[in-house]
C-alpha cells in the first residue's frame, strides 16, 4: 500500500496521525482564499515535487499525477513486487480521479481568459488529462496490461479498486496497482465549491450536530492487489484481504443522496463478500459532514445492519484528511486495511456532540483499540453513483 | 540572423528542455538534445511567448534542425518588424 496526504508523506505517517486522531485541515496554502467563504482544506503542505522527481521529468506531471506515482511507487516497493516482463504484461493500473489536472486547466485558462494571453501551455492538455496517473504509472513502472482511470466524482477510487479487484478475481489479470489520486487546490475549482455551499467555513465534523460541511482535501492512495496464494507463495507482506466490492447508482437526484441507493451498494458488498451484515465490525463511513450526506448514510447503514447496527463501530477519516474527492475513497481503503490489521479504529475526529439523526458509534475523537475481522468503505458520490470495498483482516 | 537573437532562441531551448546553456548550440541536433514530438510543441510555445510571434503548423512542420528553427522564427521576427514599421 502507498499513501501521500495532509496526514503524511507515506503510509506509516499516515497510520501514525489516524491513530493520534490528529487533523491535517488547515488554512489553505496554495490559494489565496481571504476572498472566500471558506479559509481551510487538508493539503499536502509544504509539497515540492523536488524529492520525487527531476525538474524535466515535474514538468509533464500535474500535482494530481505526482501524487498517483508517489503512492503507486510506495505500494509497489511495500508489495515487494519483482517486475518481469510476463507480470507487467498481466498487470492492470485502474486509478480514480474526479477533477484530473485542475492545477494545469486551470493555469492554462488564467493566461487566456484572466490575463488575455494568446496561447496556453502546449502540455496543458496531457497533464489535465485524468488518466495522466495510470499512464505515468504505467510508464515508469513499464506495466504494459490493462490501465485506465475511472471517474465516478467521490467514489472515483471506490469504483476503480473494485473493478480493479474483479479482475484480479476472475484471472483476468494477475495483479493490479489501483487506487485514486486528486489535487483539487485551484482557484476555479474552490470557487466553484464555494458555490456548492457545502464546504465548512471552520473544520470537517462529521456526525456531529453541529457540522457544517466538508472539508476538501488532496493527496493519493494505491493498492497492491493479487490473489491470496500468489502475494503467500512469493512470501510478500500481507496487510488485508479485499474481499467484496458492491456499486449501485440512485437514480434519484443529482447531489441529494438516497439511503436507498447507499444501502443498496452496501448489500451488494456483503452478497459479493459472502458476508453477512452480522460479521462486519467496523465502517469507514463516506462521512463528509455535511447537513445530507451524514443521516442519510446513518439511515442507509440502520436499514442494512438493523439492531446490529449499534454494535458496530462507524467513523469518517475524512474529519482528519479531509475529503479528497477521486483519491477519498483509495486513502479510506488503506485506512480500513491499516485498522484491521493494526486492531486500531481511527476516530471521527472534531466531534462535538450527537446529533440525533446520526445515533451510531462513531468513534468520536480518539482511536479504539479493537480486534475487528471485519469492514466495510463507503463512499458515495455526487451523481448518486455508489462504491463500497469490504474488507477482511489477514490473519 | 542577429547574435542577441541567436542567444535568446538558445536560451529558450535550453530553458524549455531545462539543460545547461552551453550544450545548446545552433549546431545541436534534435536527438543530441533529446527533442522529442512533445518538447518540440513546447519549444514553439516558448519560441511565440518570447518572441511574440505566430508559428504557423505548416512552417513549424518543415523545420529539420535548430539552424532552420531559428532561421524561421528570425523570419517571423523580421516581418513582424516589417509590419509595425509600415503602420500594419
Amino acid at each position: 500500500m502507498g499513501a501521500i496526504c495532509a496526514l503524511g508523506r507515506n503510509t506509516g505517517e499516515f497510520r501514525e496521525a489516524l491513530e493520534a486522531g490528529r487533523s491535517g485541515i488547515a488554512p489553505i496554502e496554495q490559494v489565496d482564499c481571504s476572498q472566500f467563504r471558506f479559509r481551510n482544506g487538508a493539503e499536502v503542505r509544504g509539497y515540492t515535487h523536488a524529492p520525487h522527481f527531476e525538474d524535466r521529468r515535474a514538468d509533464f506531471l500535474d500535482r494530481f499525477a505526482q501524487f498517483a506515482v508517489i503512492a503507486a511507487r510506495e505500494a509497489a516497493a511495500d508489495a515487494g513486487v519483482q517486475w518481469t516482463p510476463a507480470l507487467r504484461e498481466t498487470t492492470a493500473i485502474v486509478t480514480g480521479s474526479c477533477l484530473g489536472g485542475q492545477n494545469a486547466q486551470d493555469a492554462g485558462f488564467w493566461e487566456v481568459y484572466k490575463k488575455g494571453g494568446p496561447r496556453v501551455h502546449p502540455l496543458t492538455i496531457p497533464r489535465t488529462m485524468a488518466n495522466a496517473g495510470a499512464s505515468h504509472i504505467s510508464m515508469e513502472m513499464g506495466v504494459t496490461g490493462p490501465a485506465f482511470t475511472v471517474s465516478t466524482a467521490c467514489a472515483s477510487a471506490g469504483h476503480a479498486i473494485g473493478q480493479a479487484f474483479w479482475m484480479v478475481r476472475s484471472g483476468a489479470v494477475e495483479m493490479a496497482i489501483a487506487g485514486g489520486s486528486e489535487a483539487p487546490f485551484s482557484f476555479g475549482l474552490l470557487k466553484a465549491w464555494e458555490a456548492m455551499r457545502v464546504v465548512s467555513p471552520e473544520t470537517c465534523r462529521p456526525f456531529s450536530r453541529h457540522r457544517r460541511g466538508m472539508i476538501l482535501g488532496e493527496g493519493a492512495a494505491m493498492l497492491v492487489l493479487e490473489p491470496l496464494e500468489a502475494a503467500r507463495a512469493r512470501g510478500a507482506r500481507i496487510h488485508g484481504e479485499l474481499v467484496g466490492f458492491g456499486m449501485s447508482a440512485d437514480a434519484s437526484h443529482l447531489t441529494q443522496p438516497s439511503p436507498d441507493g447507499a444501502a443498496r451498494a452496501i448489500r451488494a458488498a456483503l452478497r459479493d463478500a459472502g458476508m453477512a451484515p452480522e460479521q462486519v465490525g467496523y465502517i469507514n463511513a463516506h462521512g463528509t459532514g455535511t447537513a445530507a450526506n451524514d443521516p442519510t448514510e446513518t439511515a442507509a447503514i440502520r436499514a442494512v445492519f438493523g439492531a446490529h447496527a449499534d454494535r458496530l463501530a462507524v467513523s469518517s477519516t475524512k474529519s482528519m484528511h479531509g475529503h479528497a474527492l477521486g483519491a477519498a475513497a483509495a486513502l479510506e481503503a488503506v485506512a480500513t486495511a491499516m485498522a484491521l490489521r493494526d486492531g486500531v479504529l481511527p476516530p471521527t475526529a472534531n466531534f462535538t456532540e450527537p446529533d440525533p439523526e446520526c445515533d451510531l458509534d462513531v468513534v468520536p475523537n480518539c482511536a479504539r483499540r479493537a480486534e475487528v475481522e471485519w469492514a466495510l468503505s463507503n463512499s458515495f458520490a455526487f451523481g448518486g453513483l455508489n462504491a463500497v470495498l469490504a474488507l477482511r483482516r489477514y490473519s | 540572423m542577429s547574435d542577441e537573437l541567436t542567444q535568446r532562441f538558445l536560451n529558450v531551448i535550453a530553458t524549455v528542455k531545462r539543460l545547461p546553456r552551453e550544450t545548446v548550440t545552433l549546431d545541436s541536433s534534435f536527438e543530441d538534445l533529446g527533442i522529442d514530438s512533445m518538447d518540440a510543441v513546447e519549444i514553439l510555445w516558448a519560441l511565440e511567448n518570447e518572441f511574440d510571434i505566430s508559428i504557423p503548423d505548416e512552417q513549424a512542420k518543415g523545420v529539420q534542425s535548430m539552424r532552420d528553427m531559428a532561421e524561421g522564427v528570425a523570419q517571423l521576427v523580421a516581418a513582424k518588424a516589417a509590419g509595425a514599421a509600415s503602420g500594419e
